[in-house]
């Protein structure tokens, strides 16, 4: 059971929490939305919750709810650049299928 | 997929149903009523004449109740039927009352609390009181438009139960929802945004026309507790007056005046008073009725000369105060002035020099502590803006949301969110037409609604007609803070609404509470399982309705052979739907969604050919 984070994203993660100047990592988990099911819920965490699971990768923590956990098992966070944007991406193998916007999907 | 950007926590943007939500400065000669506008200023609401006080007076006359100024005249030409001060009488039997001679009233003693005999029947002051709050009340709907949804009281924090009991007594009788009652030097604390900082150690000095008050709070993790309070019932800015007036016989030489130069003076006294606040000398100038005319000039230095007795004697009490707090005047982080007479340079002057520093001055001292009182009810109603943290008050214990197609729960107010506290989302129709919509208020973290606890049922009815999907419904949670759920549905196109109140934690123990938290963690994977499921056979419904509904409008479009193959599918999907499997249900909808493409194609065809039928084309550009 892990969901791991390339060098890339934990690169940008570590980046932009420095610049925060608070938090002791990364919050990862899913929430029920949009139009496919649910949807990505991607934050800094300024605390670990006694019930989370925590990861660590590049130096970097991850901590997932456990409710969030069984939708995001093998996740790979990645951050990419498409064009003039850049941003994270999750690759979820329990993604079934994605609604049209990409804002939401379901396993 | 959309790239993503790492957000702070929690941040689900909060909608604003504002609630009408007001602050009552109930005092004992003068009461106020404030509000928080929309961009967040607390301003109190005057009257159509722009004045923002009302009398502590009411008249019953004999064509019925006048409060405020209208009642003011009734005090010398009807005494006994108009009532003052019934502050000093809340909750107060007659024997209690030590001044009980100084009034002009027919007493009852009563069981309790003291009566007046009045020409309209025996009134208690809690009665009295909420003739005065029912004017406020009048005043504050006027200004707002509608009806108040939530009101907090002040009460000076010397009050007793059977005082705040009756206080609370009268705010009903006067039909407003009283979420708390305040204590005065708090409420002015909050006016200056004290409640802001996390500790600190504040005097509250409140010097009104007939009372002095000083308290010393203690701030502590955004809740405010009275370490001490102290003051003189009979001392005020009248006092003040009566000073200048004493000078001004003295200064002239007047000989015992009539009642009525004597009230010219006493006017005359105070403008003078008044005046000096901003200038260095006042003018004070009179003809009496023995044609006698007064012409002086009282210099500020003369004022603070007479005056220094009485700023001694407001002293006296904050020294006891401090005492019993334990503290020095240098403890204290600051200090915030209350009351019209603190706005004498002398009394800012004293004040400064015995706490070693210049007190909070800058809003009316009038109208502080009906503003704190506003800004409390605001954020008690749940108005509050993001990032206003303070009033650390307590939390949701489990999420509170609702169920959605499928028996899925979808949380709305998520756990330990902090109380009061207002979410909203958007729901929409599932079936073409439908003109009604169930909500079903669940609580819990799991994701079936069967493992939730149901707390509320309503129905959202007369949604206009409408495509599956079309009808915007807002559905809003508000949790206040007392923790009353109230759960209000609004169809946003025809503006209908529905609403429900329930009390989430009424009958949950600590343990259950434990008990389903511990439940969600644990059945994590199966909640998921039932998740895919239950989503697996909305879909399942959906698609098989819309192929139903394709076949009836459009089946000649198919071959017999075509025809067979879309029954088929459709009776497949129908078999799979009640079953276990939510990958074969997926299947075969997945099945039924290959069979019927071309059908697909084909009616969209058709479709645009009779939207296009009959046109020219040079029209359709």
């Amino acid at each position: 059971m892990a969901i791991t984070i390339t060098e890339s994203a934990a690169k940008h993660v570590a980046s932009q929490l420095s610049r925060r100047g608070k938090g002791i990592g990364l919050r990862l988990g899913v929430r029920t939305s949009g139009c496919s099911g649910l949807a990505y819920k991607i934050e800094f965490a300024d605390e670990r919750k006694p019930e989370d699971i925590s990861f660590e990768a590049h130096g970097v923590t991850v901590v997932v709810d456990p409710k969030s956990l069984p939708y995001l098992e093998g996740t790979e966070l990645d951050f990419t650049r498409e064009g003039l944007n850049e941003g994270f991406r999750f690759r979820n193998p329990n993604v079934k299928d994605e609604c049209g916007c990409g804002e939401s999907f379901n396993v | 997929m959309a790239l993503l950007q790492i957000s702070e926590p929690d941040e689900v943007p909060a909608p604003k149903p504002r609630r009408r939500a007001i602050g009552i400065d109930l005092g004992t000669t003068n009461s106020l009523v404030a509000t928080v506008r929309d961009d967040g200023i607390a301003i109190v609401l005057p009257d159509s004449e722009g004045r923002p006080l009302v009398p502590s007076i009411v008249h019953y006359g004999p064509s019925g109740v006048d409060v405020g100024y209208d009642a003011v005249a009734a005090q010398t030409s009807d005494p006994q039927n108009t009532l003052v001060s019934v502050k000093r009488m809340m909750g107060r039997g007659l024997a209690d009352l030590a001044d009980a001679r100084r009034f002009p009233y027919r007493f009852v003693d009563a069981p309790g609390m003291v009566r007046v005999s009045t020409r309209a029947g025996d009134k208690s002051p809690v009665e009295v009181s909420a003739d005065i709050l029912r004017a406020l009340r009048a005043r504050a709907e006027r200004a707002l438009g509608g009806p108040v949804d939530a009101a907090v009281v002040t009460v000076p924090a010397y009050f007793d139960d059977a005082q705040r009991q009756a206080t609370k007594d009268a705010a009903r009788l006067a039909g407003l929802p009283v979420l708390r009652l305040l204590n005065e030097p708090t409420a002015a604390a909050v006016a200056y945004g004290l409640d802001h900082g996390v500790e600190g150690t504040y005097a509250v000095f409140d010097l009104g026309g007939g009372t002095f008050d000083i308290s010393i709070l203690k701030l502590t993790r955004g809740v405010f507790e009275v370490l001490a309070t102290n003051g003189d019932s009979a001392l005020g800015g009248d006092d003040f007056d009566h000073r200048v007036y004493c000078w001004i016989l003295e200064a002239a030489k007047v000989p015992p005046p009539s009642p009525e130069d004597s009230r010219l003076l006493l006017l005359r006294a105070r403008e003078a008073k008044e005046m000096l606040t901003g200038h260095e000398a006042a003018p004070i100038v009179a003809t009496l009725s023995t044609d006698q005319r007064i012409d002086l000039s009282l210099t500020a230095a003369n004022f603070s000369q007479i005056t220094r007795t009485l700023i001694e004697k407001t002293l006296a009490p904050v020294r006891r105060a401090l005492r019993d707090a334990g503290l020095k005047p240098a403890d204290l982080d600051g200090v915030v002035m209350v009351g019209g007479a603190t706005r004498m340079r002398e009394v800012r002057r004293a004040v400064g020099e015995f706490f070693g520093q210049a007190p909070l001055t800058n809003l009316n001292p009038d109208e502080v502590v009906a503003l704190g009182a506003a800004m409390q009810a605001n954020a008690l109603a749940g108005n509050r803006e993001r990032g206003d943290d303070w009033l650390l008050l307590d939390v949701i214990p489990l999420s509170l949301g609702l169920e959605t197609m499928g028996g899925l729960a979808e949380k709305v107010v998520p756990r330990n969110a902090t109380l009061p506290v207002t979410r909203a989302q958007e729901f929409t129709t599932w079936r073409d037409g439908q003109t009604a919509m169930a909500i079903h208020v669940v609580q819990g973290e799991r994701e079936r609604v069967a493992d939730c606890r149901s707390l509320a049922r309503f129905e959202l009815r007369g949604i206009p007609p409408m495509a599956a999907g079309a009808a915007r419904i807002r559905v809003t949670f508000q949790v206040d803070a007392d923790g009353l759920l109230s759960v209000s549905a609004r169809e946003q196109t025809s503006g209908i609404e529905a609403a429900i109140a329930v009390k989430p934690s009424y009958g949950l123990s600590d343990d259950e509470i434990a008990r389903m938290l511990r439940d969600s963690f644990e059945h994590a994977a199966d909640d998921m399982a039932a998740r895919m499921l239950a989503e697996a056979r909305v879909e399942a419904d959906h698609v098989a309705m819309a192929t139903d509904a394709a076949l009836t409008a459009d089946g000649d479009l198919l071959s017999p052979e075509e025809r067979a193959e879309v029954d088929a599918a459709l009776a497949r999907v129908r078999g799979v739907r009640d079953g276990d499997d939510a990958a074969a249900v997926r299947a075969a909808v997945e099945q039924l969604n290959r069979a019927t493409a071309s059908f697909a194609a084909r009616r969209m065809d058709r479709g645009v050919r009779r939207a296009l039928a009959g046109r020219a084309v040079d029209t359709l550009a």
